[in-house]
């Protein structure tokens, strides 16, 4: 059994430029996710949260998935953080800082926020130590359309549904009258 | 490329959106928190999915995008609401549904 895993992992290429540029992206996007959950200035939040967005479609594009990349930018950073400061700016007198968290709170939520991250980390990193993914060529847009609209037609057309069901919604629940 | 390095990264992304989510006050931070919570999830899909070479993860991904996309609408809309109504998005003020 621990031969085959070493001569997988002797087999295997080891693609430096991508690890790099996985730990340059991956740094980013950390560091960013803390900034959105700790900064008190609510715009400068959503700034940041841009820059975790943006990591993530350069974490697709790593994968080899340009299409859902491309999705992420628009939907996310187009359309999802636009909102937001929509949002900021018709709230903003309301609460501009949010410094008044109490300590003994954000402890609490630190210990149970490491706690969920050493359990998932174990478990990962018990159960997936030996995969490894090899992209030898991006995933063909043709392919994930011909995949909705075929095998998925289903799901999709329920997400359809829902969208519309959300539009509608939305425009009820803030109606002004 | 290993792919726990994308579950790790995922799996840090997904904890630190639960401590915003557990930590803020502000609905809007709340929202930006669970926004972060989405894409852990996305980058673990599209991982699975260049893994066993099947574009079902690339599909389920654009859904919960689009899933997330609603989400952030109908959020707002209700953060708007209760803007309108009590002049303060602080959600330790939300609690007529407490016992």
């Amino acid at each position: 059994m621990s031969a085959v895993f070493a001569a997988v992992s002797t087999d295997a290429p080891i693609f430096v430029a991508q690890n790099v540029f996985f730990a340059v992206v991956a740094l980013l996007m950390v560091g960013s996710a803390l900034k959105v959950v700790t900064t008190s200035n609510v715009v400068h939040a959503a700034l940041w949260l841009v820059l975790v967005l943006a990591g993530a479609a350069a974490q697709f594009i790593l994968l080899g998935s340009e299409f859902v990349a491309v999705t992420q930018v628009l939907v996310y950073i187009g359309a999802v953080v636009v909102l937001f400061l929509f949002g900021v700016m018709l709230t903003r007198a309301s609460m501009g800082d949010d410094e008044s968290v109490a300590g003994e709170k954000r402890s609490m939520a630190a210990v149970v926020a490491g706690l969920l991250l050493a359990v998932m980390s174990v478990a990962l990193i018990d159960s997936f130590s030996d995969d490894r993914v090899v992209i030898d060529q991006p995933q063909l847009v043709t392919t994930v359309a011909d995949s909705i609209f075929s095998q998925y037609i289903v799901p999709f057309e329920a997400i359809s549904v829902l969208l519309l069901a959300a539009l509608i919604g939305a425009i009820v629940v803030a109606r002004r009258d | 490329m290993l792919l726990n390095q994308f579950l790790l990264l995922a799996a840090v992304l997904f904890c630190i959106g639960v401590y915003g989510v557990l930590v803020r006050r502000n609905g809007m931070l709340v929202l930006m928190s669970i926004e972060i919570i989405l894409n852990a999830v996305n980058i673990n899909l599209v991982a699975f999915g260049a893994l066993t070479d099947n574009v079902g993860g690339e599909v389920f991904a654009l859904f919960a995008i689009a899933v997330a996309a609603a989400e952030v609408g109908i959020g707002l809309a209700i953060v708007l609401l209760m803007y309108r109504n009590r002049r303060s998005i602080d959600l330790s003020e939300a609690d007529l549904l407490k016992g």
